[in-house]
């Protein structure tokens, strides 16, 4: 039990090496908009992940304030001809 | 593969995706309101119905190629009404029983699932935990894919939210 996560995991002849979780871990900070610019050694792995939990409740957030700002939108529109013309300039971003 | 930022607009990339099954969802959506369809109920369903939707929008635009869409669509498929299913309350047991172990402040235990140590020596199964419980299906992943999946993931919500946005923007008054 106590070997179950260990640091090189086997399977099937591929071991997962401290060096490919150092890679996701910096490829996750360049993902998030507040470690973004940092020097990779400088930031955590823990405090990436911390961050990363931040940013992700952040977004959910977002998500439901939009969500819930669209519901009161939709009370008084009619979707069907706009829709074209948001598909467009949605794509021309 | 898809690229997170294409220089130009693809018709077949995840944003175009999302974004028209996001569309065609929100009018079926709208085509069904009632009459009342101001009363705060009725606001607070439609609600529930377009969060789901953007979530369901976006998990299907990833083709359950993804461990964490396919953990999103089976969520939704199994709580339409906003029942608890299994897996939640499962999650919340969980979580308390890590809780405990938390205050324990013993983090270098080699517990079942989360502990890992990095080249610097850092532990960092606490935050692995909760970040497990805020990327759908993280529950059952080694850490490896967990960070895997998450920058997936982060990448999707971003452009969830990015869509949304626009759309809201447009029909505000």
């Amino acid at each position: 039990m106590s070997s179950r996560r260990s640091r090189s995991r086997q399977s099937s002849g591929s071991r997962i090496t401290d060096d490919q979780i150092i890679d996701l871990v910096s490829k996750l900070q360049q993902l998030i908009p507040e470690l973004r610019g940092r020097r990779s050694d400088k930031v955590s792995a823990s405090k990436v992940l911390q961050e990363t939990c931040n940013y992700i409740r952040n977004l959910h957030r977002k998500v439901d304030g939009l969500s819930d700002r669209l519901s009161q939108l939709l009370a008084s529109t009619e979707t069907d001809s706009d829709q074209a013309a948001i598909i467009r300039s949605l794509l021309m971003e | 593969m898809n690229k997170y930022n294409p220089p130009r607009m693809n018709p077949s990339s995840l944003r175009s995706r999302f974004a028209t099954r996001f569309l065609r969802t929100l009018s079926k959506i709208n085509a069904q309101k009632p009459t009342s369809s101001s009363s705060p109920t009725e606001i607070f369903r439609r609600y529930r119905r377009i969060k789901a939707a953007a979530d369901k929008s976006m998990a299907y635009s990833v083709r359950s190629r993804r461990t964490w869409s396919r953990a999103m669509l089976w969520k939704l498929r199994t709580r339409p009404c906003g029942r608890r299913s299994v897996k939640t309350s499962t999650i919340i047991k969980s979580r308390e029983a890590r809780k405990t172990r938390h205050e324990k402040q013993n983090k270098n235990t080699t517990t079942t699932t989360t502990t890992t140590t990095g080249e610097d020596g850092v532990v960092f199964g606490v935050e692995a935990d909760e970040l497990r419980e805020l990327v759908p299906g993280g529950e059952a992943m080694d850490l490896y894919n967990l960070l895997d999946e998450t920058a997936h993931y982060i990448k999707c919500l971003t452009t969830q939210v990015q869509v949304m946005k626009k759309i809201a923007d447009f029909y505000s008054p």
